[in-house]
């Protein structure tokens, strides 16, 4: 594959503003479009552009398959875990105002928490189903 | 602590299900999966204990009350249902230990007790929300995680199996899911409870009492696929047969169980009774379709050599009797229909895992190789006589119990033939469970093909079924009050 020159150098450029925008994503979901989900695809899109330019191979030493089967399970723990923390602190199930004594707060903190959980999920579901797609070997944790 | 009870139920197990796919190795996960099923079986308890005491819980997720948010609603029939679905997982889990083991990978174990905990907690989700798209999510979570569990099975037919179920599965989710787009177009409105009183407002309005309809039928015909009534379940013999042998004395005793739940649910509670019995004449569907499903399911369970799938078929016949009961809309006919849900999941479920202690020690569930089973496996083939005999209705076990009670609500209405049918359908029950039986006391096993008695990890949770089918059938006192009060919960009128 050494013959693509520009793929490469294009893809080299691009990746890091990809996982950027994700992040912008992510955090602009409280105020417009945009959210865990939307982010968590597009943090997955830059991995999996990773490994279509150089190699499914080299992807896996960047992000190894166990790395995205942790993050599938560890945002769902991270989303029920803000609202273990509304319940610990006296509100019902995912209740954001009781995570602060002003309650518009408490909702924007909550609403980060969650985000953050599912953005973990997407992406970690995401590569894992690429990964499980691209790589005719089985792939185990 | 006490407040969130109905959450707790829920998302606890919903926590453990990543716990256990992170653990990744299959002992561990088992033990966490052995907490869930615990766990939830508590709770599950305590809320019933707590709905009889004071009657139906609310519970606002997040905080955002009904018609605006999320709600769980727990009432006596959903809490009754959460109970046959933990005691059922409660018993499977320890049971999986030893028969899991031997028929799943061990790298996909842990992945396994994941899907189970996921499984579990979709069909207690669905028996405890109050809210119908809430509904459409928790059934997505059980049905999916169903169909990765049945296609862990070490036969290449359950790749099949589970995807035909898949397909089968997911044409009844869309459907429910159309029913309930059409209902919020209509109504405006997601919660149970705002929707029983938004349904007949629209209807006095005169606008729109035919996209209702609409709604209804997809529903129903949606509702009806996931719990595989007659003619809508093709899906069904194929994945219990194949399924790994504890998923499918989990699935046959628990899922098809709170599909019918669901059923009830939706007609008695969103649409109210008047709506599905009187307007959309429901039992001159119901009723026809449900004894077919009796006949000629357990015409087909006769002629199976598989004794998996005879008694998949067998469970076919026996949906057929819960929606008998419910096809009558009397309190009667639901009390029937309820008290065969938990008979039915105690029944099936030891039947199902006498079936596993024989597949773990023979490697087949096929009749020609059960011959003289009787004397070699006694304990297993006593448990399969005992689960058997409560299938056919003999006094003394819950099956009698449950047709005790339908052929009542037959007699109520008048329906002679009816109850007649169902007597039929016992006896048909006698020919397919004699057949094994004669097999296995009578027949001559090879003495080169000789096996030992299952190991007690099988055996025990087996037998704590059949105690319990024998138990409950001699003692219907708890069931049948709870099933009676939560008919009532149900039916209003009287037709």
């Amino acid at each position: 594959m050494d013959d693509r020159v520009i793929l490469k150098v294009g893809a080299k450029i691009l990746i890091p503003f990809i996982l950027l925008f994700a992040l912008y994503v992510q955090f602009h979901g409280d105020y417009g479009p945009g959210g865990g989900f939307q982010a968590g695809v597009i943090f997955a899109a830059g991995i999996v552009l990773y490994a279509l330019v150089f190699g499914l191979d080299r992807a896996l030493r960047v992000m190894p398959f166990k790395v995205a089967y942790v993050c599938g399970a560890l945002g769902v723990s991270i989303y029920l875990g803000v609202g273990f923390v509304a319940m610990a602190m006296g509100g019902e199930f995912l209740n954001y105002n009781a995570l602060n004594a002003d309650p518009a707060k408490g909702q924007h903190y909550g609403i980060i928490g969650i985000e953050l959980g599912v953005l973990v999920t997407v992406f970690g579901v995401m590569l894992a189903l690429f990964y499980a797609f691209a790589g005719r070997r089985r792939i185990d944790p | 602590m006490s407040q969130n009870l109905p959450a707790l139920l829920i998302v606890v197990p919903l926590l453990l299900a990543p716990i256990a796919a992170l653990t990744g190795r299959w002992k561990a996960a088992w033990v966490v999966a052995l907490g869930a099923a615990w766990w939830a079986f508590g709770c599950s308890l305590a809320l019933l204990q707590r709905v009889r005491a004071e009657g139906v819980i609310h519970y606002s997720l997040g905080g955002w009350p009904a018609p605006t948010g999320i709600e769980y609603r727990v009432d006596l029939v959903s809490a009754f249902v959460a109970v046959i679905v933990t005691t059922i997982a409660a018993i499977s889990v320890p049971y999986a230990r030893t028969s899991i083991a031997q028929e799943v990978s061990e790298d996909r174990g842990a992945l396994f007790y994941a899907a189970f905990i996921l499984s579990m907690t979709g069909l207690l989700g669905i028996a405890i929300t109050g809210d119908v798209f809430n509904v459409f999510v928790f059934l997505e979570i059980s049905s999916l995680s169903a169909y990765s569990m049945i296609a862990l099975g070490r036969d290449r037919r359950a790749l099949t199996a589970a995807y035909q179920y898949l397909i089968m599965g997911s044409v009844g989710a869309s459907f429910i899911v159309i029913g309930i787009g059409l209902l919020y177009v209509t109504t405006g409105t997601l919660g149970m409870e705002d929707l029983s009183h938004r349904i007949p407002e629209v209807m006095a309005q005169g606008r729109g009492s035919r996209t209702i309809a609409v709604a209804f039928t997809f529903l129903t015909v949606g509702v009806t696929l996931k719990l595989a009534l007659f003619p809508l379940h093709l899906w069904l013999p194929n994945a219990y047969t194949y399924a790994p042998s504890a998923v499918t004395a989990f699935m046959a005793s628990t899922s098809t169980k709170v599909s019918v739940y669901l059923l009830l649910r939706f007609f008695f509670t969103v649409f109210g009774e008047t709506f599905s019995f009187v307007e959309m004449r429901l039992n001159m569907v119901l009723m026809p379709l449900a004894l077919v499903a009796i006949l000629a399911m357990s015409l087909v369970a006769i002629y199976q050599e598989n004794v998996k799938r005879l008694l998949a078929f067998s469970s076919v016949a026996q949906i057929g009797y819960m929606i008998l009961g419910i096809s009558f809309g009397s309190v009667l006919g639901v009390t029937a229909g309820i008290l065969h849900l938990f008979n039915h999941a105690l029944m099936k479920g030891a039947l199902f895992m006498a079936m596993g202690c024989i597949m773990y020690r023979v490697g087949s569930v096929r009749i020609d190789r059960m011959a003289g089973l009787g004397k070699q496996m006694p304990w297993t083939m006593a448990a399969f006589v005992g689960g058997g005999l409560s299938l056919i209705g003999v006094p003394l076990t819950v099956g009698f119990v449950s047709k005790w009670y339908l052929v009542q609500a037959a007699l109520e209405q008048g329906r002679w033939f009816v109850a007649a049918l169902v007597m039929v359908g016992s006896l048909m029950a006698v020919i397919y469970i004699w057949k094994v039986v004669e097999v296995a006391y009578f027949g001559r096993r090879d003495p080169e093909d000789s096996v030992e008695e299952a190991p007690l990890s099988l055996l025990i949770p087996t037998w704590v079924l059949v105690i319990a089918s024998f138990w409950f059938g001699i003692d219907a006192s708890t069931t049948a009050e709870v099933a009676t009060a939560a008919a009532d919960l149900l039916v209003e009128i009287v037709p």
